[in-house]
């Protein structure tokens, strides 16, 4: 990923591999598995999984970003109560925030704007990562994060929009005669949606570790 | 070249039974059953056994060549899966919608545990919960048996598109002025309606026009066959059938007006055809003696308490999942005495030398679960500070 990035100078690429980290490498829906409460409830529809990621997105990185901040100020034995509090206003701004841009998404997501608060992904880039960083790489981290986040609900409200619903980001795609299939907008479906795609990963790393043991036995022989 | 030399402690002897011995026996004993399937619905039975067939296969066959799937498609494993999905499909289903069923079958049922050996559920239990929580309407449509013309035309319903809603059944029998004719199965009549099948008539599946499954005695026959060749161990359908014929006659004891006879429980619904071939699916089943008493009790109970007390009509395919999923605990709890260990006069279990689970016994591994010695007496004393 790196290799080919425009990027030359050391410093910029160090950012942009500590951007590039949570979309694809370290992927907290499909890779670190964390946060799992959205990732099931809220990815009925697309739509709904991309306001869910942008909301933790934002959240993520103000708070990464303040925590990063204030990493030499906050006592060790306080941090994670410190964190939440800090993380807890962002989710206030967010929510009301969402409120103010349409009543109707708030209303869909329900409670789960305010459970970012709880989401193990915001705290766990905080105590990893924001805590030990300085702003700069820490913001661009965890917007990574985010929008790895957003693309992995998106993947996952995806799918079962198109199943569930016969419709993506709410245009049909099928016509009225649409079969819709039912457990998909329930919650099992979002287990099955996830389990999927973890599956798929799973055999695109397989395939990709045996191209890379084939490509240095290679090596080797044509080494020797 | 070089030749292979095995070693490995004693027995020496090979036993004659493979995986695919095993397997194409339950794949002959099944033939009957899927013959009078095919006998009882004409074309669009057969058609649903060939797509459900071939989308486990498939399904089967991409995982095994992706190198995340162990086993392979001769061990005939998927194609019991496939055969026994089409056997619990009502059989207007619509073909897209089994092929869905087949795949996930697999795919959820099989794949994303490892394959062959790994599942913790039965696949094809796991592709028929699918479809019945995805298609709760499709699955619970079913049509007539020994309809005029089955061998020459399609129920329109199974030609349904892809992705698309299947015509209705009701419109279809009433265009050829059948509607007088039974649709739904004699659970659901009895669940919803209050009407009561005879059991003689539900033990052939021959008489009338029941909308039912393949004939439980011939299943019965069919099973007791592989269970003659010990491809089958006979204590998960006795037991399974023991205990729900105990339940329904205690509450028709308790009830006769309200509860149905013993015998319509039993060869009503899928409960035959899941006690012979589904809970007796060697992976997902206890392999100790008391443990398929244990299991099976628990099916036939579940069974029951579902079928009277639930909101479907049909329970045994949850009871059977539920089943597969406290096996692993049924094993624990259910573990042989080894010899030597046990006898008139000494303390059973307490304080007990021998491993909870010996790996020849459980398929967990010894190494899991045997306390480990602790070689180091004073252990190094953990900086609080970093671990916290």
């Amino acid at each position: 990923m790196s290799a080919n990035s425009p990027v030359s100078s050391p410093a910029a690429l160090r950012n942009m591999q500590e951007f590039m980290e949570g979309i694809w490498e370290r992927n907290p829906v499909f890779v670190m598995v964390l946060g799992m409460c959205p990732t099931m409830a809220v990815t009925v529809s697309a739509m709904n999984s991309i306001s869910m990621g942008l909301a933790t997105t934002f959240v993520l990185a103000a708070s990464c970003w303040l925590v990063s901040v204030m990493r030499h100020m906050i006592p060790k034995e306080v941090r994670i109560a410190t964190y939440i509090v800090i993380i807890a206003t962002f989710v206030t701004v967010v929510e009301y925030a969402i409120q103010a841009i349409s009543l109707e998404m708030s209303e869909a997501l329900g409670a789960y704007i305010e459970l970012i608060v709880a989401n193990c992904l915001v705290l766990g880039r905080a105590e990893a990562h924001a805590a030990k960083n300085p702003p700069m790489p820490a913001m661009l981290n965890a917007t990574g994060m985010g929008l790895g986040f957003t693309v992995g609900l998106t993947m996952i409200g995806g799918v079962r929009e198109i199943l569930g619903n016969g419709t993506l980001l709410g245009i049909s795609l099928f016509g009225p005669n649409f079969q819709p299939w039912v457990v998909m907008v329930l919650p099992p479906g979002g287990f099955f949606v996830m389990g999927s795609w973890l599956l798929l990963f799973a055999i695109y790393r397989a395939r990709k570790d045996r191209n890379n043991a084939a490509l240095a036995a290679q090596g080797a022989s044509h080494g020797a | 070249m070089s030749a292979t030399v095995e070693i490995r402690p004693a027995p020496h002897i090979k036993g004659p039974r493979s995986v695919e011995k095993i397997m194409l026996h339950v794949v002959y004993s099944l033939l009957p059953v899927c013959a009078f399937y095919i006998f009882q619905y004409g074309i669009s039975a057969l058609a649903m056994m060939l797509v459900a067939v071939a989308a486990c296969l498939l399904t089967e066959r991409w995982f095994i060549t992706t190198g995340t799937q162990s086993g392979r498609l001769g061990d005939f494993s998927a194609t019991i899966t496939g055969l026994l999905l089409a056997l619990t499909l009502p059989p207007g289903f619509p073909l897209w919608m089994g092929f869905v069923a087949g795949t996930i079958a697999i795919v959820l049922g099989k794949a994303i545990f490892g394959g062959i050996g790994h599942n913790i559920f039965n696949p094809a239990l796991v592709g028929r919960a699918f479809a019945q929580a995805a298609f709760p309407t499709a699955i619970a449509t079913y049509t007539p048996s020994f309809l005029p013309g089955r061998f020459t035309e399609f129920i329109p319903s199974s030609l349904a598109w892809p992705l698309m809603t299947p015509p209705d059944a009701a419109l279809w029998l009433k265009e050829k002025h059948l509607d007088a004719l039974a649709g739904a199965t004699p659970l659901a009549k009895w669940k919803f309606e209050g009407i009561l099948a005879n059991a003689q008539d539900l033990l052939m599946s021959l008489s009338g026009h029941m909308a039912v499954g393949p004939s439980p005695l011939l299943i019965l026959l069919c099973g007791a066959y592989l269970a003659f060749r010990r491809y089958m161990d006979w204590r998960i359908p006795t037991a399974i059938l023991g205990s729900a014929a105990a339940v329904a006659w205690t509450l028709y004891a308790v009830n006769p007006g309200h509860y149905p006879s013993p015998f319509f429980m039993l060869f009503s619904g899928g409960l035959i055809l899941g006690a012979v071939y589904m809970a007796t699916d060697m992976v997902t089943s206890p392999v100790t003696p008391r443990g398929m008493w244990i299991y099976g009790a628990l099916i036939g109970l579940l069974t029951v308490v579902i079928r009277y007390y639930g909101g479907l009509p049909e329970g045994v395919m949850y009871a059977i999942l539920i089943g597969n999923a406290a096996t692993p605990l049924i094993e624990q709890i259910s573990q042989p005495t080894p010899f030597g260990k046990g006898g008139i006069g000494k303390p059973k279990r307490r304080g007990a030398s021998y491993p909870l689970n010996p790996s020849y016994i459980s398929r967990e591994e010894a190494a899991a679960v045997t306390p480990k010695r602790q070689f180091l007496k004073n252990k190094p004393k953990r900086d609080s500070g970093s671990m916290s």
